[in-house]
This record gives C-alpha cells, structure tokens and sequence, in this order.
C-alpha cells in the first residue's frame, strides 16, 4: 500500500559507555539460549516460565530506562549482535545436533524468518501488499519438486532455480499491480492466490491435491537425506538443513540490511511514502516496485524450495489464503520493517502451537485475537522499525 | 445447444450473480463512507447463514412452527447477527484505526473474520463439519421442455434481486442514503452540514453486513449446506466483484457481481468435465480486468491532492 507511515522518531538515551561489546554480546547469547531451551522444552510449565520470562524481558526493555539503554546499545554495535546471533544459532545448531524435533524447528524458524524479511522488503521498503506471499512460496516447492524429479540439474542449484523462476512470475503479476494502487493491487495478489491454489488441485500435471515429493538436497555428492554420521557422532539428518538454512538467513540479512542502508533503501523509502515527491526527484516509481517485488519473490521461492526439499513433499494445501496472511501477519506481527521484530514473531507464530498442545484447537482464535490486540495497542508491532539514522552523513563523525 | 439447457444455465448464472452482487454491494459501501475494506466480509456471509440455521431450527423444533414463520424468524436472526457484527466490526476495529496504514486496517478486518469463523467452527456443536439447511421454501417445480427450475430458486431469485434494488434506492433516493454519499464524499464538508458522521457510518456497516448475512441466509436455502469456512472465498469474489465493477459506485459492484457469475457459468458451460477450473478462469479474468481498468470498470471520480 502506498500510504505506510515512515518510521517515528525515537526518543534518544544514554548509551551505555563501559564494554558495549561485552553487554551485547551478553545480551544475544541470553536471548538465544532462552529460545534454545524453549524449542528443546518438553513439558509445558518450562515453556510458560519462559514465555513469562521472554515477556518480562521485553517490558523491562521496553518500559525501564536501563532497559531502553541496553536495547539502544544493541541498535548501536549491530555488527556485533548480528554476528554474536550468526555464532549462537551455529551453537544452538551443534548442542542439538541429534535432535530431530528441535532442528527441524530452527530450520523452520530460519526458512520462513528469511521469507518473512522478503515481505518485508515488499511491503515496508516498496510499499507493495503480497497477499500471495505463501502461493511464491509453494511456486519454490514445485520447481524443487520439478527440478529433482523430471531434470538431471544438481539439486544444489534447486533454490537457485526457484528464486528464478518465482521472481519472473511476480514480475508477470506486477504488470496489473503497477497500474493500479492500494486496494486494487491488494485484489490482484489475492485473487492470484486463489487462482494459483484451486489450479494445483484440479490439475493432474503437478500431481493435484496430492503434491507432489521432493528429492532431498545435495551438493558435492552428499545427500542430505543419508546423512546420519559425522566423524563419531551419530547425527539427525535435519543438521545439514538447519545449518543450511541458517546460513540463507544470514546472507539474506545482510542483502536486505545493505540494501535498506543504502541509496536503493532510501529509494524505495521515497517512492512508498510519496509517489509525487519521488516522481518530482526522478526516481522511476515503476523501477524500484519491479526491484522491490521481485528480488522479495525470488527469495521467497528460494525459501520454499529448501522447505520442501526438506520436508520431502509439497502439497497445494499450503499456497492459500490464509497461509499467505501467516506470514504477513508475522511481518505486521514483529514490527513493520524491523528484520529481526519478524524472526522474533516467527518463533512466536510457529513454535508456541507446537509447544502448547493444550491450545492447539484455538490456535488460530488466538493468533488472530493476538494480531487485532497488536494492531489495536501496538501498531508499530513488537519491535517498531527504527527511524533512518543518518546523522552521520551531518557531522562527518564516524560511528 | 438445446435452449431449455441455456435457459438453465442462465438462471443458474443469475442466481450466483445476485448473491455476488448482495456481498460485493457491502465492500462498496465501506469503501465509500470509510475508504477502507472490511475483509470480514465473508465471515458475516457465513455468520447470517449459521444464525439463520440456529433461528429456524430452534424455533422451529420449540414451537412447531409453519415453515414460512421459521422462516421468517431464521432471516430476521440472520440480518440482525450480520448487522450487529457489521457495528461492533465497525465501532471496535475500523474507526479506531481510521488513521493507520491500510494494511493495517486490512489485516484487522482479516483477522477479525478468521475470530468470526473460528468462534463458529469451536462455538456450534460439530462445528468442524458442513451442516445441512432445513428446506423452509415451498417445493415444487416449474417446468417448460427441457428447462425446469423449483419454486424456492424463482423466490431466492426474485427476493435476492428486489434487495438490491432497494438497498439502490436507499442510497439514491432517501435521507439516510444522502447522508451516506454526503459522508462518502467529504465528511468534514458533512459534518459541517450536521451530519452525524460516527452514526452514519455505523449505518453503513450495518446495512452492508445486514446484507452480506441474507445473502448468506439464501445461500442456505439454495444450497440447501453451510459450513464454516464458505466464507473465505465468497468474501473475496464480492471484493473482486466489488473491485472489478469499481469500488467507487453503488452500479459496480452489481455488475461486478452479475459478471463474475457469468464467466463461472460460461466455464462450466463451455467444459463440463472440468467444471473445478470455473474458478481458476474466473479469477484469471478478474486479473486481465484489473490490468484493463485499473481503477474498476466504473471509475471513481477523485483526482489526487498533493
């Protein structure tokens, strides 16, 4: 839509000025370990404790002055926290390396944090609603499926192919999207949605509402499906994709984290915020909506084709409607903009059902009373994105 | 091709169309006093089918009552359910969030539907499972050659057609609908005017949900099953209806709707084995339209301030 509000100010703190560095790094490796033992949690008073204990966390950060400082201190040394979150999801990955369940959770997790983070590429920085976000997603799973079952091309090269081949339909959708605006455009994503969704059942070509199965990932002649062995340890053959999948989370990050801080960012900043002024300034309003959906699509599809080829299988059942509104509720979810507010929501959207089977039937009454609750008190989501910093460009002073 | 069959066919495309149009008539009356989408849309729909069961079957199992007061009694329940959704929907989300985002306003309503239908699905005992409609019309057929057709379609069909007529007249010809367009097209010249902005927009819901909920309830009796999700799609063919004809006018939706019927029809006229394509056609065609004519096919009558 091209009416999202550009980022509020923040009011500025203190920064803490003894070891910054030593605080945050405290701060990320507290936090991981937190979510860590929440995915290996077996019994529901653990995870309840937890939930209260993340939940103190966060009005403690939220609502305190050390706590805004600390968070603040965290928004400062980035490079630092982002590398510390790289380093503990490595560890988290190799203290669960025989763990079917937990893995599979934190490959999960990573899959649908990096399509998330290309929503929010769409739909923060160019201003474009993808109401279809999970049809892409399934459109990755297919050319997987495709890919390993009618081609002799390496399955390493599978996501590749999917991001391809989903990042040239969404330039076929964006023709209509481009002349129309808001709500209009909305209908065309929803409406491909559908249509992409009752195609896959009735026809026999892509094995109809059955699915269809995927061949496991591969690269260099090892098969992810076989590996259960590594030197002496006896491993699950989820390791290989939590870690692959941690990693596309990684480089995704940084794409979309170079791309927001660079002159594309502003760009697309601009060009959603005020078409007018942006057509003033000359910036093509057309270009950068191209830019903007379709390097989001293609990640997508690169996110769903490792998702299937992990679970082996891909189904139509997954690119409907509500599917698509998961994941954008999980970007309104964990703040507008904000990469990791959508991590912090994925865990929550996806892990809390699986844990709390007492509240697996009102699943999704809850989550939807969840997301009218943020929306109504919280409507910059859990984590608001931050406003653009750019007084260093002012002073000349470096960071 | 026999002309009884096209006749058939035909009714049947007329029939889809009125209740298209009835729900796609909502989406554009939010739109015009709100400018926003009211995604629960389909949710009311399922809503006033549910309460309509509910009524009927309860009254008439206590009372005993004649099928035209069960009747009666399940459409009142079901436009007074929709309506009152339609307000609260209205009170507690929309004006709330008149100044956010419009995804944000989208996705509340969106949610919203998913509370609605969920609460049915957990709320009506075997929720999970489609539920037959009690035959409350009178039976029978009509019957020329090859074409023959029940009494309870022709009624459906006549009832769903006057509704749209005069919910047109309410907004063309009566008070409440002047303030609705005053509203609709500057509300601070409106209430300038003395028009009592919150009520009339309340209004509006209520009228569109109320309508939305007797489509519903038709959908019921025509049917003859309603199950809890029944919603979803037909809440986004009236939105594409909606959208298709042009959000801005009251016309365009029910052409919208009228016309989304019709390439339905066609399909299932033109490859009988695969009928189930019917909808993959309809919303490819939905899309080639919106290329076509960005902003509906009756076009809304604003220009941009800078």
């Amino acid at each position: 839509m091209s009416s999202l509000s550009s980022p509020a100010p923040s009011l500025s703190v203190p920064r803490i000025r003894r070891h910054p560095r030593a605080l945050v790094t405290a701060v990320v490796a507290l936090l991981f370990s937190g979510g860590g033992v929440m995915m290996h949690a077996e019994s529901q008073p653990v995870v309840l404790a937890l939930l209260a204990a993340f939940i103190l966390a966060f009005g403690v950060a939220d609502r305190t002055q050390i706590g805004r400082e600390i968070a603040a201190t965290c928004g400062d040394y980035r490079g630092v926290a982002n590398g510390m979150a790289l380093l503990c999801a490595l560890i988290l990955i190799v203290l669960f390396h025989a763990d079917h369940y937990a893995l599979l959770m934190l490959a999960t997790v990573a899959i649908f944090s990096t399509a998330c983070i290309a929503l929010n590429l769409q739909l923060a920085f160019a201003g474009i609603a993808n109401f279809a976000g999970a049809a892409f997603f399934i459109i990755g799973s297919y050319t997987a499926a495709v890919v390993s079952a009618y081609t002799t091309v390496p399955r390493a090269f599978a996501p590749a192919i999917g991001a391809l081949v989903t990042g040239a339909m969404g330039l076929v959708l964006l023709l209509p999207v481009l002349r129309t605006r808001g709500h209009y455009a909305a209908l065309v994503t929803i409406a491909f949605g559908v249509l992409l969704r009752t195609w896959l059942e009735v026809n026999d070509v892509l094995g109809g509402p059955q699915g269809l199965k995927i061949g496991s990932f591969s690269i260099l002649g090892l098969d992810f499906a076989r590996l259960n062995q590594i030197g002496p340890w006896s491993v699950s053959f989820y390791l290989p994709y939590a870690t692959l999948s941690v990693c596309m989370f990684g480089l995704v990050f940084i794409l979309v984290r170079r791309l927001e801080n660079s002159w594309v960012g502003i760009a697309l900043d601009v060009v959603r915020s005020d078409e007018t002024a942006a057509a003033v300034f000359g910036l093509s309003i057309r270009l950068w909506k191209v830019v903007g959906f379709v390097l989001g699509n293609a990640i997508i599809g690169m996110a769903g084709a490792l998702y299937g080829m992990m679970n082996g299988f891909v189904t139509p059942n997954g690119a409907g409607l509500g599917d698509s509104l998961l994941m954008l509720s999980i970007v309104v979810l964990g703040g507008i903009g904000n990469l990791w507010g959508s991590v912090v929501a994925a865990l929550i959207i996806l892990e809390l059902p699986e844990k709390l089977q007492t509240i697996q039937e009102f699943r999704l009454l809850l989550f939807a009373l969840l997301v009218l609750v943020i929306l109504l008190f919280r409507p910059g989501g859990i984590l608001p994105r931050p406003a653009r910093d750019l007084s260093r460009f002012i002073d000349g002073a470096p960071k | 091709m026999d002309l009884g069959i096209v006749a058939q066919q035909v009714f049947n495309g007329l029939m889809l169309g009125v209740i298209y149009s009835m729900i796609a008539v909502g989406f554009s009356l939010f739109f015009g006093v709100l400018d926003v989408i009211k995604f629960s849309h389909g949710d009311v729909v399922t809503l006033g089918s549910f309460s309509a069961l509910g009524a009927a079957g309860v009254s008439g199992a206590l009372f005993a009552l004649p099928p035209a007061l069960a009747l009666l009694a399940g459409l009142s329940a079901a436009v007074g359910a929709g309506a009152l959704a339609g307000i609260v929907i209205g009170r507690v989300l929309v004006i709330p969030l008149r100044g956010a985002p419009s995804i944000n306003v989208l996705l509340a309503t969106l949610m919203a539907g998913t509370v609605l239908r969920e609460a049915i699905r957990l709320g009506v005992p075997n929720g999970g499972n489609p539920k037959p409609f009690p035959a409350l019309l009178p039976s029978g057929m009509i019957k020329a050659g090859s074409f023959s057709v029940g009494i309870d379609s022709v009624i459906i069909l006549c009832a769903g057609l006057l509704l749209v007529v005069g919910t047109h007249l309410l907004v063309t010809r009566t008070r409440f609908g002047l303030s609705i367009r005053a509203v609709a097209q500057d509300d601070e010249v409106a209430r300038l005017a003395g028009i009592d902005q919150q009520r009339v927009v309340l209004g509006t819901f209520a009228l569109g949900s109320g309508l939305a909920a007797f489509a519903g309830c038709m959908l019921g009796l025509y049917y003859r099953e309603i199950s809890f999700n029944m919603g979803v799609l037909l809440g986004i063919i009236g939105f594409a209806s909606a959208v298709v004809g042009g959000l801005g006018s009251l016309i365009g939706p029910i052409i919208g709707g009228f016309l989304f019927a019709g390439v339905q029809t066609l399909v299932v006229v033109a490859m009988p084995i695969s009928s189930a394509y019917r909808d993959v056609v309809a919303f490819a065609v939905i899309i080639i339209l919106i290329a076509l004519f960005p902003t509906g096919m009756i076009a809304e009558q604003r220009s941009d301030r800078v």
